[in-house]
């Protein structure tokens, strides 16, 4: 096949399924009916850490209506080892379970499932469960644990631990001329997606089970129940064709879905288990992690030494794991590296992946560390980055595959007017407001996974393509629809892109930013193979216009095969299926990284970005005023759904910068704004204008060339909003977010 | 009616009540404590509306209630009797027309949605703001918003969309 036109790749189009996404036809996971639908509605422990004494559910089963209340005293019986329970994207140890025992493990754990006829039965029922426990004192400070850290003995399959140090990073920063060393930290954040988690059960009768399950990849749910219920994989089909936001806490199934199947094979009967919004803040989140960055340099800004230590909080019944350190040494060149990474035990639920897990953590205290250091050497900003610019990564001593990260920095400077600005803090004011100018690099790993993929040409002229991978919000069903069209020269119109169903083929769960590529690459060689199977029926046809001609000399356009130089030689795509005496041609075919380029190549994106922030002198109110992320993150497939992906991270960023903190009440261990009216995110009235630009960058670890786009533009935004505060205000805020109280304080 | 505090209740208490849903007269018999969101998702598989945190915190649930715009987690059906009750999936007979209302329209051409959860209450909320009729400028636009929460963060595209429509002097 001679390479095609290619009119949809790297062209803006509106998303295929906006449509259905603006008139509420889209269906989401607790949203899809059954006959005879039974409501599940979860009570939430009231303490943190002990272990319940009785458990009165008499009054609860009393109300009419209600159906059953299940307890850890009568529940039915599941899988015993915790290998049973450990999902796909599982870390070490032994996943918490539901119902499990009269144990509480964290504060808000499941202990009941009251099961009504209707929503409004089981919530009232819920509120009449009787509770007394045995509380023990809870530990959910990090800090107060930061002495009993360890190394993590089983590592998270998937998450690199930190390399081993080079040079000697502690005679080096004794040594150094220069020194920034500092303790940096944010607060825990939860996703909150605007979703709840709900599982919607439904009995099909004979103990097949169709799932309806908020997750971010089906195939990780339908895993998780055969493991948990015993059940053969064509007993369980899990869908999702939408999912509500979920920024990593739909990469693991969550109680609800093994709450709701229990409850809909113990009464034989479909059940709709939806969490409460405050419920919400009862499972994943980013974990509170302190950072301490130490950064020996010249009186040029040349660093000769390089420490970043970190300690974060897990559960203590899993080993949570995400790279927080290594960035540093990814970003920056120096001979002198130490790097260390440990947990420490708190009575949470396990922390879990949070749009760039560990990279939003640790690129804010490095950026941040590197703004101090530049002013301690009395040089720009980007100069300094410029100047221990890394060529290689020295973590796994390789070259990067691409980076355009000087792209970055020279146009989003230029578009933003960095030179216009003045250096020196309190410099910049407009009226009562304090103005600041700060910049951060951002950088996150490009991805690709094992996927597999199904197309379906049918002799209409209509194409369907698909797998069982989540549209997450990110575009994916675009993208694959532009993909496919352009590989079979069809209209996007006759394309369809299904997704998130298991009786698809088989996909991960979208995150790690690299379902553009993974699908991407599995459909484009599904299409292909179909294109191959088509061309070989109209060449075989009687005086065919392409006989003799090889595949890589045709192109596929406007529904017909034609030879690419002379493209008065063509064959319709029903023609040829006709002459080959087929009504449809199918093809499934599977994709996975290229593991030579992956063995000689480091692969990530990067980013510079610029922010504005104007400061109200006395009352200390910080505004966002403009943002520019320029980002290099290879070829971008459709710029309008790309610049959404780049302005939801910086907005996320933005919350992380200025707002969100899970705010613990430690003595009880418990999080008390666990709503959305008190757990700060950012709303119209704080985002101004976010300009995002893509510069140019040719990769080749896949054949499309693109790396991904998810997480890139969260990373670094947080620092680049802090690093504006210093300039505006001469104030350094190194623990997140930064509040009113820090900036007048 | 009156429910004594700590009571079992029956759960097949109802009440009848009339509301004019999407263009559609209907008698509706209503549990007092259902509230107008789940109503129309849970009894009527009106399921546009969206539940994001049940509390009016998060607009999630926004529905035009004769032409202004509530959130309907806060509402409860009965007390919304003879009301009439727009939402998106009514929102394109607003307009008059049978395909797209302009807010619709605008939202896919801006992309000022991703995972879609949020979006059917920003668009009856932004309804409600063209109806208002005081909101003209960016800023004007964001506050009026701000009780709609995008946790993809769509909110510049959101603001554009709604200020071409506005631009245009096309109302719902």
């Amino acid at each position: 096949m001679a390479s095609s036109p290619e009119p949809y790749f790297g062209t803006a189009r509106s998303r295929v399924d906006g449509p259905a996404k603006v008139t509420g036809q889209a269906k989401y996971a607790g949203e899809f009916e059954a006959r005879d639908l039974a409501h599940g509605y979860v009570v939430s422990s009231g303490i943190t850490r002990g272990k319940i004494a009785v458990i009165d559910t008499a009054e609860a089963e009393a109300v009419p209506g209600v159906i059953k209340v299940l307890t850890h005293e009568n529940r039915p019986r599941t899988a015993w080892l915790d290998y049973n329970y450990q999902d796909a994207v599982a870390p070490p140890g032994s996943p918490f379970r539901a119902l499990y025992d009269d144990k509480i493990h964290f504060s808000g754990q499941p202990v009941a499932l009251v099961v009504a006829e209707d929503f409004e039965t089981a919530r009232y029922a819920a509120s009449l469960v009787k509770l007394s426990y045995e509380a023990e004192e809870p530990e959910t400070d990090v800090a107060r644990k930061r002495d009993l850290s360890y190394t993590p003995p089983m590592k998270r399959a998937g998450i690199k631990p930190p390399p081993k140090p080079w040079g000697d990073a502690d005679a080096a920063f004794d040594g150094a001329p220069v020194k920034v060393q500092q303790e940096y930290r944010h607060a825990i954040e939860f996703h909150n997606p605007m979703e709840p988690h709900a599982s919607t059960v439904i009995w099909e009768g004979d103990g097949r089970l169709t799932v309806y399950d908020k997750i971010q990849g089906v195939s990780n749910s339908q895993g998780y129940l055969t493991g948990v219920f015993g059940l053969k994989k064509d007993e369980v089909r899990v869908l999702n064709p939408y999912l509500g936001g979920g920024f990593g806490s739909g990469l693991r199934p969550q109680y609800q879905l093994f709450l709701a199947v229990m409850a809909a094979r113990e009464l034989e009967r479909s059940v709709r288990v939806t969490l409460t919004r405050d419920q919400m803040f009862t499972f994943t989140h980013r974990p509170d992690v302190l950072q301490t960055v130490s950064l020996g340099a010249g009186p040029d800004g040349a660093l000769q030494a390089l420490r970043h230590d970190a300690v974060s909080g897990t559960s203590r019944y899993e080993d949570y794991q995400e790279v927080v350190v290594n960035w540093s040494a990814i970003l920056y060149r120096c001979e002198n590296v130490a790097l260390t990474y440990k947990l420490t035990h708190l009575d949470l639920p396990t922390p879990g992946d949070m749009r760039a897990p560990g990279a939003v953590t640790g690129v804010f205290a490095l950026e941040t560390a590197m703004d101090e250091l530049a002013y301690a050497t009395g040089q720009d900003p980007i100069a300094l980055r410029l100047k221990n610019y890394s060529e290689r990564d020295q973590t796994e001593d390789k070259p990067f595959g691409s980076k355009e990260l000087r792209a970055c920095f020279a146009e989003g400077a230029e578009r933003f007017g960095w030179s216009k600005r003045t250096p020196e803090p309190r410099s910049m004011r407009e009226g009562k407001e304090l103005v600041g100018w700060g910049m951060a690099t951002g950088v996150w790993e490009s991805l690709m996974q094992q996927s597999s993929a199904q197309a379906t040409l049918t002799a209409d002229g209509k194409l369907v393509v698909g797998n069982s991978t989540g549209d997450i919000g990110t575009g994916t069903y675009t993208i694959l629809t532009q993909i496919a069209a352009d590989a079979l020269g069809l209209r996007m119109e006759d394309v369809t892109t299904k997704l998130g169903d298991t009786a698809l083929a088989e996909a991960p769960v979208a995150g790690g930013s690299w379902t553009a590529a993974s699908s991407g690459t599995a459909v484009m060689k599904a299409c292909r193979t179909i294109a191959n199977q088509v061309f070989t029926m109209a060449r075989r046809m009687d005086h065919s216009p392409l006989a003799n001609v090889d595949f890589d000399r045709v192109v596929f356009r406007d529904g017909r095969i034609a030879v690419a130089d002379d493209p008065t030689r063509s064959v319709s795509l029903a023609e040829a299926m006709k002459a080959g005496g087929v009504d449809r041609v199918e093809a499934t075919e599977s994709a996975g990284p290229d593991s030579s380029h992956q063995k000689e190549f480091s692969a990530y994106t990067h980013s510079a970005i610029f922010a504005e922030v104007k400061i109200d002198e006395e009352l200390g109110q910080v505004r966002v005023t403009r943002v520019v992320s320029a980002i290099a993150a290879g070829k971008v497939i459709n710029p309008k759904t790309a610049r959404s992906q780049i302005l939801g991270g910086v907005v996320m960023g933005i919350g992380g910068a200025l707002e969100e903190e899970a705010m613990l009440d430690h003595r009880l261990g418990r999080v008390m704004n666990h709503n959305l009216g008190e757990y700060h995110v950012p709303v119209h009235a704080d985002i101004y204008d976010i300009d995002v630009i893509f510069v140019d960058e040719v990769d080749k670890a896949n054949p499309m060339g693109v790396k991904g786009l998810g997480e890139i533009g969260i990373v670094g935004t947080m620092a680049a909003v802090a690093n504006a505060v210093f300039h505006a205000t001469g104030k350094r805020i190194r623990e997140l977010p930064i509040t009113i109280d820090k900036i007048i304080g | 009616m009156l429910i004594e505090s700590g009571s079992p209740i029956a759960a097949d208490t109802k009440v009848e009540i009339g509301l004019t849903i999407n263009g559609e007269a209907r008698r509706l018999q209503v549990a007092p404590w259902t509230t107008l969101l789940d109503l129309l998702r849970e009894q009527l598989d009106l399921t546009g509306t969206k539940k994001g945190c049940d509390h009016g915190q998060c607009g999630a649930c926004t529905v035009l209630v004769n032409g202004t715009r509530v959130n309907s987690c806060l509402a409860l059906a009965v007390m919304k009797d003879g009301a009439e009750i727009t939402t998106v999936e009514g929102l394109a007979k607003l307009s008059g027309g049978n395909g797209l209302h302009p807010l619709q329209e605008a939202f896919v051409e801006h992309d000022a949605f991703q995972c879609g959860y949020c979006t059917p209450g920003q668009l009856c909320s932004a309804a409600g703001v063209l109806a208002e009729g005081h909101a003209r400028t960016r800023d004007e636009i964001r506050e009026a918003m701000s009780g709609n929460i995008c946790r993809c963060g769509a909110y510049t595209n959101i603001v554009d969309a709604i200020e071409d429509v506005i631009q245009s002097g096309a109302q719902g």
